[in-house]
């Protein structure tokens, strides 16, 4: 069982966009998500994401895992919360999607 | 160039209509993401970090003028307004919506473009040498055979779904600029001592996670037999490659196991009875007319003594420089072939904008050029200028900010999207080739240097060549955190080696300092007029790695 608080996110069908899980919906900002603290709510919440699946909202949703101070434990999630490191000018970090 | 045929115009139109009827029916709840994703990958169609992206099929590298535009409006009409050039010739758009994509597919219909073969477990898109049709070292132009071999592997029904993606490369000059040896099968075409021409076919090299110098499977095939020979050298690999494993699925690691002495007598097996059955035979009048394609333009008669050049060496630093290491020789007197570095110092390599792409359309109308290259080190190539219009086109060039005189030189550096894009990567790449192009950008630096190619990579995929690079940086990932390794003394040319690995992976605030401190090794200790490469070959790695690890606090 992991210690770490786990944050669910999947890719929106339509145009690829990073989203996140918060409350039965998705949401564009990692600072919005849902931090989902034991893994009976992290496994609760991929189930319900299934729906979403299979209404062609998101694909592919996985769990990540946030360090104590809230930021992902993995590089890969923090670019894909920002945009990519090399071009500040696109991607979240551009429209100000808080991280 | 070469124009499609009716029979190619009609196929790729009914593409699209397929694809947006997929496309449509995926959104629609039809198809599920399982039942989708190899349709969309058969469409050049990726789902990376923060979009979808979409690979662009550029055949042997060649680009027309209004192809370019065309690219230009697909950046600004689907994508943030630029692309990105790989190491296969395409072209990726990184920012691209699902349901955009039927007509961005149409639109690159209409000039005669797709994405068809840059993804799947197809024979993928064939690349060529870049300076094809225009090197002074040239046998034959490597592009009539890639359209051949084109013709022949597009929705080839027996190669359709191989065990993994199949790569083929041609090189037309004894220089070999298009890595034939790194690839699934790399041809070379040959002149005998007859003075035939022929090919050379290397099979069971490759990159990634397991990197195989190709082996020489057909020392001297007939031109009228190469399409038996590849189907020949495809039939083994169909049949014998393995599926069970996606790690051990390419070509290579079959050709490795069996040894190249079976592969060759399998090959033979299959070929003779291709052979025999005559229906592969390329026929010489179609070969005739694939090759008018691709004739070299009326240079005319012009004298390699153009005043107007050398009084623009002599006036121009910046010309100077930049034709120094950006021109290579024409085949014809009067003309050279220009690199258009996409590698400005401190940039991201190989990416090009809308207005950049536009404005080299205007350019190559202007200046009669016809057809841009895009190569495997991710520059642009300007095939045939004529040498006393040079000044006009750097000057071009430089307003365009693509006037970076460092072709071959250390910040000419190869990097995969990595980290910052892609999927599968572990690690970032683009800023380790933005550091180090910073920490070498001066040009007195990067001319004492000389020849050195730096390949950078942000997973074992080796997209950024770094087996094969006189430097190769690799990306890894521990515990979520980027780690370097550095190889050294690989080469993807003529004399192919593979990378040593040094030892122990750098951080990401240590790589560049490790490479500076190779560099410095190589420039205490080259004798006269070695390159990076050679001294790294005649003395080993052990110097290079004593300095690279210089501070670590122990014994390696």
């Amino acid at each position: 069982m992991s210690k770490l608080a786990q944050i669910l996110t999947a890719n929106r069908l339509r145009d690829g966009e990073v989203v996140y899980w918060r409350d039965g919906a998705w949401v564009l900002s990692l600072a919005e998500a849902a931090r989902l603290g034991d893994k009976d709510a992290a496994d609760a919440a991929l189930k319900l994401a299934g729906a979403d699946v299979a209404d062609r909202v998101v694909v592919s949703p996985y769990l990540f895992e946030l360090r104590p101070d809230g930021r992902p434990v993995k590089e890969r999630e923090i670019i894909r919360a920002e945009g990519p490191s090399v071009r500040r000018d696109l991607g979240k970090q551009a429209r100000h999607v808080p991280v | 160039m070469y124009r499609y045929d009716e029979f190619d115009a009609r196929f790729v139109a009914e593409r699209v209509d397929q694809f947006r009827y997929q496309v449509a029916r995926r959104l629609s709840g039809e198809l599920t993401e399982d039942e989708f994703k190899p349709l969309r990958l058969m469409n050049g169609l990726y789902l990376q970090l923060h979009a979808y992206m979409l690979r662009i099929a550029v055949p042997y590298g060649t680009l027309s003028p209004r192809q370019l535009r065309m690219l230009a409006h697909i950046a600004r009409k689907y994508d943030k307004g630029y692309g990105h050039f790989t190491t296969r010739q395409n072209i990726q758009f990184n920012w691209i919506k699902l349901v955009d994509v039927p007509d961005a597919l149409a639109d690159l219909a209409s000039v005669e473009m797709h994405a068809i073969q840059t993804s799947g477990n197809c024979i993928r898109n064939v690349t060529a040498d870049h300076f094809a049709g225009a090197a002074r070292d040239e046998i034959e132009d490597p592009r009539i055979l890639a359209e051949i071999v084109r013709q022949w592997s597009s929705l080839h029904p027996e190669f359709s779904f191989l065990p993994r993606k199949f790569k083929i490369a041609v090189s037309g000059s004894e220089h070999d600029r298009a890595a034939v040896k790194f690839h699934d099968v790399g041809i070379e075409i040959v002149r005998n001592d007859e003075g035939r021409v022929g090919y050379r076919v290397y099979a069971g090299g490759g990159m990634g996670r397991t990197p195989y110098i190709g082996h020489v499977v057909g020392e001297f095939v007939e031109r009228s037999d190469i399409l038996a020979f590849l189907e020949a050298v495809m039939r083994v690999y169909n049949q014998s490659g393995r599926r069970d494993n996606l790690y051990k699925s390419r070509i290579k690691i079959l050709v490795n196991a069996l040894g190249a002495d079976e592969m060759r007598r399998q090959v033979m097996r299959e070929f003779e009875e291709l052979r025999a059955a005559g229906t592969l035979e390329v026929p010489g009048e179609e070969l005739a007319r694939i090759a008018r394609y691709f004739a070299a333009p009326d240079f005319g008669a012009p004298t390699d003594d153009v005043p107007e050049f050398d009084a623009a060496r002599a006036s121009n630093a910046a010309f100077r420089a930049w034709s120094d290491t950006n021109l290579a020789p024409h085949r014809a007197p009067g003309y050279a072939i220009a690199t258009i570095s996409l590698k400005p110092i401190g940039g991201v390599p190989g990416d090009a904008t809308d207005e950049q792409l536009d404005a080299l359309a205007d350019l190559l109308d202007e200046f009669g050029v016809g057809e841009l290259r895009v190569s495997h080190e991710q520059n642009l190539v300007l095939p045939h200028v004529r040498k006393k219009d040079l000044p006009a086109v750097f000057a071009r060039l430089e307003a365009l900010g693509l006037g970076t005189p460092n072709a071959g030189l250390v910040t000419d550096i190869i990097a995969c999207p990595g980290l910052d894009y892609c999927d599968l990567a572990n690690a970032r790449s683009i800023p380790i080739a933005q550091r180090i192009s910073e920490r070498f950008g001066d040009l007195d630096r990067q001319h004492d240097i000389g020849e050195l190619k730096i390949k950078i990579s942000g997973c074992i995929n080796a997209c950024g060549h770094h087996h094969a690079g006189h430097i190769g940086v690799l990306g890894v990932d521990k515990k979520g955190v980027e780690y370097y390794q550095l190889q050294l003394g690989g080469s993807g040319a003529e004399d192919a080696s593979i990378g040593e690995i040094l030892g122990p992976a750098f951080g990401e605030h240590e790589i560049v300092d490790a490479v500076e401190g190779v560099i410095n090794v190589y420039l205490e200790r080259r004798e006269r007029s070695e390159r990076f490469l050679d001294t790294v070959r005649r003395v080993g790695i052990e110097p290079f790695k004593a300095r690279a690890y210089a501070g670590w606090a122990f014994h390696i």
